[in-house]
């Protein structure tokens, strides 16, 4: 158990309207420490939903989701949001950084607001993780600056500021070209080796999933291989 | 700490729109300038007008009614005590109008806590003879010191020198009203018929102008001892007390108390010129329902700029969740936005309020019915400083609390997956 990051039990989730329909059915898996998962399949099985339940930021679903142990049912508002902040790192297709703050401000807002460390430190650590991706050099550059692999790297530091226990991806790669996308897979490879840093990416590039430790399969709300 | 980055993120959503944020913080300024200005200006007319008649009345006035005695000589006779008595046309006895034992009155009414100063006053009934051609007129006899330091007469003296009343024996300011008709100037002398047919010579020292041109064609003023002779009177003899309060509210229950103890009449400025207070009141109300709509304008174009703010960073507040900002620290980023441009606009405001008092404290403003004042009139109160930044303040807060809670629902999920 204590290896366990996260667990899902019997994950169900349907849309009601127009009409009900089932996205997800009896999702069951867990997650090791360390492990880098890859979630596949094909356009609208539910795998984007799956995450957003995982990620506790879709409340609206049946069954048990436990993260570090601990269940996120009946968890307020305001308690899911610190654990967000705390435990998950986040890599979406887009990089949403904000374009109001530099590079370094953007990879420091979760970490400040952890409010864990000191503002100094907090900065000190974010310039670490720029540096593992390469990117020191532009942090004091803002966003709209930054070609569109390099925002991406950014976003990935940014998940990483508050050491997270997971760290989820929603397509992450889906918006770059076959350069950057590689440069992407190859930082989360490391991660993954050298950090032990554990990983969880929704793709449906197969040739992506296929280089990771373990491939999730879905088709039509179900777990088909896993 | 914690406070502090949302106070980061909110100025840097601030100034990520700059113009639109000036935009409304300008609203807030011109609303919060106008309201003081507003306020300042209306009460600053209250105050003049309410001084026209106010400052010049007593607080409260004791003087002694001519009326029949209570008790007729046939009441006190032991004989006829069990009888029902007639007396038809009785009527009132001569010399009633004076009040008795005035310097002990005024001397008791100084040594009270509550009065600021006492004028004593004669009201002489006169004819000013123009040629064959008698008009009617009143000489107000006053002691000339105390009724320039509690009823600024001294403002109302527009020719000549008001002391000149009190240094030159036999003298009178006359109303404007009634000099122009008897086409006397300064240094003249004129001649009164008193009621009971004396004659008496006056040197016309100077002149007086109230505002009200109805006054200014009856009253004049002599000094007290002037009054005594042109009446024949001894120097004893005084018609009214005018009593000036500390505190003008007390007047109606000092009227009573000083009526019982004098025994004489008392009348409170309330009671005497109660159309003045609710003329002011309405006044004030309606510059402060103005104003209040200024700040509700106002506060409506806070809103739709951060409404407008939201959805243009809804992209921003959904990353912001996704990384651990909980609701209520979107919400708080949002009003701290909204407190930020009231405070800053509201503070504008009050400054702006203060500087466009002065400029209109200082276009001229001539009108012969108002010989003291020459430029609009302005008052000063830190009350409605006060009101404006607390309205100022209030106005942005609820105008931010909507769009906040709004930005604090925001469903990430929606946002992300929309993209």
């Amino acid at each position: 158990m204590s290896n366990k990051i996260l667990i899902a039990k019997d994950i169900c989730k349907s849309f009601h309207d127009p009409i009900t329909v089932q996205v997800l059915n009896n999702i069951s898996f867990s997650i090791d420490k360390g492990e880098f998962i890859s979630v596949i399949g094909k356009s609208g099985c539910g795998k984007s939903t799956l995450l957003y339940i995982l990620s506790t930021m879709d409340t609206d679903y049946q069954g048990d989701l436990y993260i570090d142990g601990v269940i996120m049912r009946n968890k307020k508002e305001k308690e899911l949001a610190s654990v967000r902040n705390e435990k998950i790192g986040f890599v979406f297709q887009f990089h949403y950084l904000l374009n109001e703050f530099s590079v370094i401000k953007n990879v420091m807002l979760p970490g400040l607001k952890l409010n864990k460390y000191s503002e100094k430190e907090v900065e000190h650590r974010a310039y670490e993780k720029l540096k593992v991706l390469g990117i020191e050099n532009e942090a004091l550059k803002m966003p709209n600056q930054l070609s569109g692999g390099q925002k991406q790297r950014v976003a990935i530091a940014r998940a990483l500021i508050n050491d997270p226990l997971i760290i989820m991806g929603d397509e992450p790669t889906g918006n770059l070209d076959k350069k950057n996308s590689e440069i992407v897979f190859n930082i989360f490879k490391e991660l993954a080796e050298q950090f032990h840093q554990t990983l969880l990416i929704v793709t449906h590039d197969n040739e992506f999933a296929a280089r990771t430790n373990r491939i999730i399969e879905m088709q039509d709300g179900q777990i088909i291989k896993m | 700490m914690k406070y502090k980055l949302i106070a980061s993120i909110s100025k840097s959503l601030l100034f990520a729109r700059l113009k639109q944020t000036l935009v409304a913080a300008i609203g807030v300024t011109f609303s919060i300038t106008m309201f003081i200005t507003l306020l300042s200006f209306m009460s600053g007319l209250n105050d003049l007008l309410d001084g026209l008649i106010l400052n010049r009345t007593a607080h409260v006035r004791l003087y002694n009614e001519i009326k029949a005695s209570d008790l007729q000589p046939v009441d006190l006779s032991e004989k006829y005590k069990d009888h029902h008595n007639f007396v038809s046309s009785v009527k009132p006895r001569d010399g009633k109008e004076e009040i008795h034992n005035s310097s002990a009155i005024i001397h008791a009414l100084q040594a009270d806590e509550r009065v600021t100063g006492v004028a004593p006053k004669i009201m002489a009934q006169v004819f000013y003879n123009v040629g064959n051609i008698d008009l009617t007129g009143v000489i107000n006899g006053i002691d000339v010191d105390e009724e320039t330091r509690l009823f600024f007469f001294k403002n109302y003296v527009v020719g000549g020198n008001y002391i000149d009343l009190k240094n030159t024996p036999n003298s009178i300011i006359l109303g404007k009203g009634a000099a122009d008709k008897m086409l006397s100037g300064i240094g003249d002398i004129i001649q009164v018929t008193t009621s009971k047919g004396d004659r008496v010579q006056l040197k016309v020292v100077g002149f007086f102008q109230s505002g009200i041109q109805e006054i200014d064609k009856v009253q004049s003023y002599a000094s007290i001892s002037t009054a005594q002779k042109i009446l024949g009177r001894p120097n004893s003899y005084i018609t009214d007390i005018q009593v000036k309060l500390k505190n003008v509210l007390d007047a109606p229950a000092v009227a009573k108390e000083f009526q019982k103890k004098f025994n004489v009449e008392a009348v409170d400025i309330q009671t005497a010129n109660s159309q003045f207070e609710t003329g002011s009141s309405i006044r004030t109300l309606i510059s402060y329902a103005v104003g209040v709509t200024l700040l509700i304008v106002a506060g409506f174009g806070i809103y739709n700029i951060l409404n407008m703010m939201i959805y243009e960073k809804m992209d921003s507040i959904a990353i912001l969740k996704a990384t651990g900002f909980s609701g209520r620290d979107v919400n708080n980023i949002f009003i701290t936005i909204a407190l930020s441009i009231g405070i800053f606009g509201g503070a504008l405001g009050l400054l702006f309020g203060f500087g466009l008092c002065n400029v209109i404290e200082h276009i001229p403003f001539n009108t012969p019915s108002l010989p003291t004042v020459k430029t609009y009139p302005i008052q000063y109160n830190p009350k409605y400083y006060m009101i404006g930044a607390i309205f100022s303040v209030i106005t942005t807060y609820l105008a931010g609390y909507f769009p906040s809670r709004k930005a604090s629902k925001i469903d990430p999920v929606i946002i992300i997956r929309g993209k």
